[in-house]
């Protein structure tokens, strides 16, 4: 019985291990400038579209395919990361990010609605892969500033910029 | 003993930054570096590398000869986030970050102004959010002062100063009495944008008609039709022109023409005669008796 217990044991342990954690997502009061009310449910959208916003990113910079920004990304951020996935994939590397953390605060809705301003200390690790293989990892640190406009039925990033912190 | 000294103080002098490269490893990797400014990566060793230089913004590869320094002219390393260094040679990997941070200068602004076209004497109507960005587009999230300019056709001018907070700013203005096209100005440093805001009158102030006999019948015309403000309503807007007799009602819509709304109904002797355009009511006029 005791052994049953034991192989059940390392093969959740290493199933856990194989698949991806879940970021921890922690949501500060916004601290918002601009005279529009945040309504509860532009807020939960906004968040819930950025957080998927960061396994589109995963997985495009990993499988260096692009198309799989266009829900998430729109304007100058999706032609950067476009960009860097074309160089990627010319010099027949990929990059791995995955994100362990998120503190994310709303900082700006813009009057006429169009356009909101959040900040996101994030945690993630960064791998490098040339051909499949792991060459270099690194944990970060960042504060990014992400500005994100609504499309037909979500909201989509348009500016997506990090500082180590 | 002053010559040991000597030559102990300038040996510590000449190995303090190799000690502090020793410290950073094989390369010793610029922590921060403007958006588009040249850097230079330093290695120590023999025998050749490769430096990849990745982040979300962009990608660089480049090969090394270890011991010599990698220079990266100026806009090679643009678009603002933090980067991952990796320096692989024969038998080791190593990493290192490099930030990119914004150009201090402001290069373009995004500026949007809303609405386009209002009524006149509105506290607070217009609106403008600004984006600051380098000339990378990079959004510069220093703070820095941003200088919002509402003028009239007749020169009034309503200026407010605001300082961003992370890359953003916004004002409200009031749209002045007078109508006409304003200039909506924003501007960060020598960069400014402009955007057009077209003031239109405002509902009609005090519509009056005058009734005069027509043969069988009365011909209702207004005054000129302006605003609260004193700007003339603008041709096309409907007036109504109404009967009402014996509980009974008769209307007639006209458009402005030339400012003025007119038109000829067949009044009945007794009946009350009234104009009204949209929700704003004129004055009325009892007929005959």
């Amino acid at each position: 019985m005791l052994r049953v217990f034991l192989i059940l044991g390392m093969v959740l342990t290493f199933a856990s291990a194989l698949m991806p954690a879940q970021a921890a997502v922690r949501i500060e009061t916004a601290d918002l400038q601009g005279p529009r009310l945040l309504q509860e449910q532009t807020r939960r959208a906004v968040i819930r579209d950025y957080l998927q916003s960061w396994q589109s990113l995963t997985a495009a910079l990993e499988q260096n395919r692009a198309n799989l920004l266009d829900p998430d990304f729109v304007g100058a951020a999706r032609d950067t990361l476009t960009s860097t996935i074309q160089q990627q994939s010319a010099l027949g590397i990929s990059t791995r990010y995955q994100d362990r953390a998120h503190d994310l605060q709303v900082v700006f809705y813009s009057p006429e609605g169009l356009s909101i301003e959040l900040t996101d200390n994030v945690e993630y690790d960064v791998q490098l892969l040339d051909h499949g293989k792991v060459k270099a990892t690194q944990h970060v640190s960042a504060r990014y500033v992400i500005v994100m406009t609504p499309a037909e039925v979500r909201w989509r990033v348009r500016v997506f910029q990090g500082r180590q912190r | 003993m002053r010559a040991r000294w000597v030559l102990l103080f300038g040996g510590l002098a000449i190995a303090m930054p190799l000690l502090a490269f020793a410290a950073g490893g094989r390369m010793n990797t610029p922590k921060t570096i403007e958006a588009g400014s040249p850097f230079a990566i330093q290695t120590i060793g023999s025998g050749d590398a490769t430096l990849f230089i990745v982040g979300t913004g962009q990608v660089l590869k480049r090969d090394v000869q270890l011991g010599q320094t990698a220079f990266f002219s100026s806009g090679s390393l643009y678009n603002a986030g933090h980067y991952l260094a990796v320096l692989e040679g024969n038998s080791f990997t190593e990493t290192g970050s490099i930030d990119v941070v914004p150009a201090s200068k402001p290069g373009t602004l995004s500026f949007l102004a809303k609405p386009s076209r209002l009524s006149v004497g509105l506290n607070d109507g217009i609106t403008g959010a600004v984006y600051v960005f380098d000339t990378y587009h990079n959004l510069l999230s220093a703070p820095m002062p941003v200088s919002f300019e509402l003028s009239s056709p007749v020169g009034t001018v309503q200026k407010r100063i605001v300082v961003t907070r992370d890359g953003a700013a916004w004002t409200a203005m009031d749209s002045t009495a007078q109508q006409g096209i304003d200039e909506f100005v924003a501007r960060v440093g020598e960069i400014s944008s402009t955007r057009v805001v077209e003031q239109v009158p405002g509902d009609p102030c005090g519509l009056k008609m005058n009734a005069q006999p027509s043969g069988e019948q009365v011909h209702l015309v207004t005054d000129v039709v302006r605003d609260c403000n004193g700007n003339a309503v603008p041709d096309g807007t409907i007036v109504t022109f109404t009967e009402t007799f014996n509980g009974s009602q008769s209307t007639i819509d006209e458009p402005l023409k030339r400012g003025i709304a007119q038109a000829t109904i067949s009044a009945h002797n007794g009946s009350v005669l009234s104009v009204a355009s949209g929700v704003v009511m004129g004055n009325q006029i009892r007929w005959g008796k």
